[in-house]
């Protein structure tokens, strides 16, 4: 797939000018995977000379924080939240549900591209524990068989 | 638009607001918080807006969509005020009878109001619940009744009126004075006195100096400072505002997690009306004070709620901590003094500048002033937020505010302070909750999560669910954090998975100790606290584990085995069904079932799915 670089420079310019005091680095990281959903390595390339920080530098941020992801997500991004709440509610036999289901680990994306599955420390929705995330969007009080139901009927 | 230019003008503002509000005859305020958008909220407050628009009720009738109002496990909620009716899981098929019985009537529909689980009483109003009854509400008071993206809302609640008082009636030395008197300590988990804080930083010589709101609220199981920033920004942005003054500071920073984007769309929106009315900028109310306020999105890194890790996340940094001193206040962000808060903590400035230290002391304990908002979560009847005084019993919480435990079970622990607290057992809910009691027990107050537990919870595949968080989570700085949470974590595995040997627990114990002894940051003197406060109290289940080859609360996979109770079966072939692995073997109205245990992965899909209880979990290995 052909990347829009360009879009980088406008990022990279807009961040710096906002940023009064921050550095500007972490806002330019973030909103490059808003864009393009991940951190591609030519868009890192890129954003590195534009900042004026070599791209060990830059590379040593991404790869620091849990939110950047250095290879891009499936079409049905998957999160099961396994904070304290929903983990004494049950998360891990989602998570072992969903790795069942779909045939793949935590951290990875099916074969299909269609989903990827990651777990999440804590998404602050403790009171309807346990929760997943399906493209952002929250479901509370899950369950196995909401599981099933919302992988094989409304996902398809 | 017109800029507050004095402390008179605002009152005018505060005076027209509050006459626009009581000019309205009825006010419906449903909830808009995270939990309740997860319940489906939206749906319900859009067709609110058409029906209201249908029936051509705008006018008379205001829809106000307010913050988190606690109560998230009912959610959608909703209040028709001034009469009071509080309904809850609300549907947007509710919304047509509502408005004709209700809004228009003054009738109460029966299947929406809250049922109380211990009396099965209906219970008409919000005031009336236990839930709410047994809670003081300071900081959080205001939640439930203003619009967070309005800043008119605000000032209908005289807001910004500490602003003023601390701008034009005190000198900083008075403020911090205020502050220091009043025996605010830090919410965000050390409890360090605010203003001793505020003191330090005011006395630093070199400029700038920055203020930094420390909303990396990153300890699992809690949601406070989200619900404080979703559901009232203002209060924090004037407590920012007071703090900076005091301490002479002309930016500020809020760090805020990415992961909370109603929080940063609120914060965002309160700091441009901020501006516009010139509440931020220059010469805010005339004072010659200037102040503007940048806001940070964290990055997802748990380490960067400690303070000196924040501060290198700012810069663009990897977050990592540094040592300690040099404090913040010394030498800080960009090597400047610094002042860095929590989300409740500025929450809590503006009440005590308006109300006075007196008013704040006389709630509380001698050593731990104020209310404290806590995430009740876990194995507990009434989930969400609460905000009680300090000194409250952690039975009276678990009992009277969150309404007992779920399903006749009984209560095991309690678990405050996120991964850097421990667990109190059942013996100890009668201590009262205050900084100081709390870390007697082995615990400590932290950020303000508190997670019940059950008969059915696993002390030791809890302290293995901190230590692996923490073991992750760590920034990989210093050795013994590193490697010593590590291997800790290696010894839990082991043990929940049937290889403990003796002298395990002795070792935990030993290697926690070094690692708190030794740690550079709080992450690493704390992170052993679950493993040692689960051991102090909870040593049996941790030697069942490792000598019987058994975990008694049913939850460690390869400790436990799944049973069909023959007398219950009655070969229905629904676990059958179910079962990802062939591992239960029957004919459809034949003999009870067989379950082979060496097939079974205790998934638990055929327990779910018995109508019959008739699959049991045994503690222990099959023979």
């Amino acid at each position: 797939m052909e990347l829009e670089l360009e879009r980088v420079d406008e990022i990279v310019e807009k961040n710096k000018e906002e940023a009064q005091k921050k550095s500007p680095l972490i806002p330019v990281l973030q909103e490059i995977q808003n864009t393009y959903g991940w951190l591609p390595e030519e868009a890192m390339k890129r954003a590195a000379r534009k900042l004026g920080v070599s791209l060990a530098i830059l590379s040593g941020v991404a790869s620091f924080y849990n939110e950047f992801r250095l290879k891009p997500l499936g079409e049905n991004h998957i999160v099961v939240c396994t904070g304290t709440a929903c983990h004494v509610r049950g998360a891990p036999l989602l998570v072992a549900e969903l790795e069942r289901n779909l045939d793949i680990k935590v951290g990875q994306v099916t074969e299909d591209q269609k989903y990827s599955l990651e777990t999440a420390r804590c998404v602050g929705s403790c009171a309807v524990a346990p929760v997943i995330l399906v493209n952002g969007e929250f479901h509370g009080n899950m369950t196995k068989k909401k599981i099933s139901d919302l992988i094989n009927d409304e996902l398809q | 638009m017109a800029k507050i230019a004095s402390p008179k003008d605002l009152e005018q503002y505060q005076k027209r607001a509050k006459a626009a509000r009581d000019k309205i005859e009825t006010f419906i305020t449903m909830c808009g918080g995270t939990g309740c958008q997860g319940s489906g909220c939206q749906e319900v407050i859009n067709e609110m807006d058409n029906k209201l628009a249908e029936k051509e009720l705008q006018e008379s009738i205001s829809l106000k969509v307010t913050g988190c109002q606690g109560f998230c496990e009912k959610g959608p909620l909703m209040v028709v005020r001034p009469a009071g009716n509080f309904y809850c899981n609300i549907q947007p098929d509710d919304v047509e009878e509502i408005i004709e019985k209700t809004v228009l009537k003054g009738e109460s529909i029966s299947r929406l109001e809250y049922q109380d689980p211990k009396t099965e009483e209906h219970i008409l109003k919000e005031e009336d619940i236990p839930f709410y009854q047994n809670q003081e509400r300071v900081v959080f008071k205001n939640n439930g009744f203003i619009s967070p993206t309005k800043i008119e809302d605000y000032f209908s609640v005289d807001g910004y009126s500490g602003l003023a008082e601390a701008l034009y009636n005190m000198s900083q030395e008075e403020i911090i004075e205020e502050v220091v008197n009043s025996g605010l300590r830090g919410r965000g988990g050390g409890g360090f006195p605010t203003g001793q804080k505020w003191k330090f930083t005011h006395q630093e010589d070199s400029n700038p100096k920055y203020v930094i709101c420390n909303s990396d609220e990153g300890d699992p199981g809690a949601y406070m400072d989200r619900s404080i920033l979703e559901g009232n920004p203002h209060l924090v942005l004037e407590g920012m505002m007071i703090g900076a003054y005091a301490i002479g500071a002309s930016l500020g920073f809020i760090y805020v997690r990415a992961e909370y984007p109603l929080a940063v769309k609120h914060i965002n929106i309160a700091i441009e009306q901020a501006r516009e009315w010139g509440l931020l900028g220059e010469d805010i109310l005339g004072s010659g004070f200037s102040f503007d306020v940048e806001i940070m999105e964290g990055a997802g890194a748990f380490i960067c709620g400690e303070e000196t890790a924040l501060m290198a996340s700012i810069e663009g940094k990897r977050g990592m901590p540094r040592p300690k001193p040099p404090f913040p206040a010394n030498s800080g962000l960009w090597g400047q003094p610094t002042n860095i808060n929590n989300v409740e903590t500025f929450g809590n400035v503006p009440l005590i500048i308006k109300n006075g230290a007196d008013w704040f002391n006389s709630i509380g304990t001698e050593n731990s002033k104020g209310s404290k908002i806590f995430s009740l979560v876990g194995k507990v009847n009434n989930t969400g937020l609460i905000e009680v005084p300090m000194g409250i019993t952690l039975r009276e919480i678990v009992f009277d505010v969150g309404g007992g435990i779920p399903g006749g079970k009984e209560v095991k622990a309690v678990q405050s302070g996120g991964p850097s607290g421990g667990c109190i057992p059942k013996d100890l809910l009668d201590i009262p909750v205050d900084f100081d009691r709390l870390s007697e027990v082995g615990s400590i107050m932290g950020s303000g999560g508190l997670v019940v537990m059950d008969e059915d919870t696993c002390m030791v595949d809890v302290a293995k669910f901190f230590l692996d968080f923490t073991q992750d989570e760590s920034c990989g700085e210093c050795p013994p954090c590193r490697i010593g949470t590590r291997r800790m974590l290696e010894i839990l595995n082991r043990i929940t998975s049937g290889e403990g040997k003796e002298g395990d627990i002795e070792l935990l114990e030993r290697l926690g100790e070094d690692i708190i002894d030794t740690s550079l940051c709080g992450l690493g003197q704390t992170a052993p606290n679950p493993v040692i406060s689960t051991i102090q109290y909870f040593k049996d289940e941790y030697e069942a584990h490792i000598y019987d080859k058994s975990c008694p609360a049913g939850v460690c996979q390869d400790l436990i085995y799944y049973n069909i109770i023959e007398e219950e079966c009655r070969a229905c072939d629904r676990c059958r069904r179910v079962c990802p692995v062939e591992a239960i073997e029957g004919e459809p109205g034949g003999n009870p079932y067989i379950l082979h245990d060496d097939i079974c992965i205790r998934c638990g899909n055929c327990i779910e799915e018995c109508p019959f209880s008739a699959i049991e979990i045994v503690p222990g290995q099959k023979e």
